[in-house]
């Protein structure tokens, strides 16, 4: 087993383990671990499976497997930052609107206080 | 659409979103309220000086945001105040004294009359005598080739901040409404109404005070981001 395999195995079986831990702990959300840990196992079993790295890396036009191994990694941490878009527009939407829900409730609340408002139609 | 039943007088609002125009804003609230019969809304955009109070004093109802939205979002907040409570029609200007109180008539008529969804104030029409920087320029033109070519809706004032529209598209925009350039994004969504839209003349003179949110250095980044947004609106599905 050359070195380069060695430090790709120790790193992605860390990092799945450490993924895992933080779930465990609650500080990461299953949903956002989800890419994660997919993306951790790829290259771990790519690792200590050098017959299915070559064989890919081949079929992929790459002459030196390992950077084959660097593609994965680069695509997944691509589609992670993708999900965090998302995510963040999904936030973004949503504290617009509950802005827009407490300013218009604190106007309601205001309204009902004092007597002497706008009385509608 | 017509306001209201026979009788009563179309419940109109004027809605003006403000972020730090506590100078400004209690003359224009008094003002409109001195020259018109029409409820006066303040969105107040999260600025922490005096914007909120002034107005109140002054006599406008204000909605206060608890963090800065944008103008977009700021607006939003006051179609939604309009939907909720039922208004006819609301009147949008700004809050820096750029827009002219005497033309609300004008910007109101078409859409009383019953013959628009939209009435859009423009400096460009009839004689103007108002002045832009160049950047700014440069991006009504642009904007207004962009809205002439997908939509057909002939503008010359693609960016005006100055207009007033029906309960329908009260309703719509409150559920639906951009962030930044709202008004050129807008265009967009009236297409896919098929609202009827009038531009007629105003006038526009330059900020009294505060600065534009538009500067040279961000005028290319809106351009970009509101063109963006304006060619996926125009593809993007409205549930």
């Amino acid at each position: 087993m050359n070195r380069v395999t060695l430090f790709s195995i120790c790193a992605s079986a860390g990092f799945l383990l450490y993924i895992l831990e933080m779930v465990r702990r609650r500080k990461l959300r299953e949903e956002y671990s989800i890419l994660w840990l997919a993306g951790s196992v790829v290259i771990l079993v790519l690792s200590l499976r050098q017959d299915w790295l070559v064989g890919l890396a081949h079929a992929a036009g790459i002459a030196y497997p390992p950077s084959f191994l660097f593609l994965v990694g680069i695509l997944f941490i691509l589609l992670i930052l993708i999900h965090f878009s998302i995510a963040i527009s999904k936030l973004h939407q949503m504290n617009k609107k509950m802005a827009q829900e407490i300013a218009l409730m604190k106007e309601t609340a205001r309204d009902a206080s004092s007597g002497d408002r706008i009385v509608n139609p | 659409m017509n306001p209201g039943m026979e009788g009563t007088p179309p419940r109109i609002l004027v809605v003006i979103p403000a972020y730090r125009e506590e100078r400004t804003i209690g003359g224009l609230v008094r003002s409109l309220r001195e020259r018109y019969p029409y409820d006066v809304l303040v969105v107040n955009d999260g600025s922490m000086d005096r914007t909120s109070e002034t107005a109140r004093e002054a006599g406008a109802i204000v909605l206060d945001l608890p963090c800065n939205l944008g103008i977009g979002g700021a607006v939003q907040t006051g179609f939604q105040y309009a939907r909720d409570r039922g208004y006819d029609t609301v009147v949008r200007i700004d809050g820096d004294g750029q827009h002219d109180i005497d033309d609300i008539p004008k910007v109101l008529e078409p859409i009383l009359a019953g013959r628009a969804d939209a009435v859009i104030g423009s400096r460009f029409l009839g004689e103007t005598e108002y002045r832009g920087s160049i950047p700014r320029i440069f991006g009504i033109r642009f904007f207004r080739l962009l809205v002439n070519l997908t939509t057909g809706y002939r503008v010359t004032d693609p960016t005006s901040g100055f207009f007033a529209i029906n309960r329908r598209l009260v309703a719509f925009y409150s559920d639906h409404y951009p962030s930044d350039y709202p008004e050129v994004d807008a265009y967009i969504l009236m297409h896919r109404l098929k609202a009827r839209a009038v531009e007629v003349p105003v006038r526009m003179y330059g900020r009294e005070e505060g600065k534009s949110s538009i500067t040279a250095f961000r005028a290319v980044y809106y351009m970009v981001k509101v063109t963006l947004s304006f060619l996926i609106n125009r593809i993007r599905r409205f549930g």
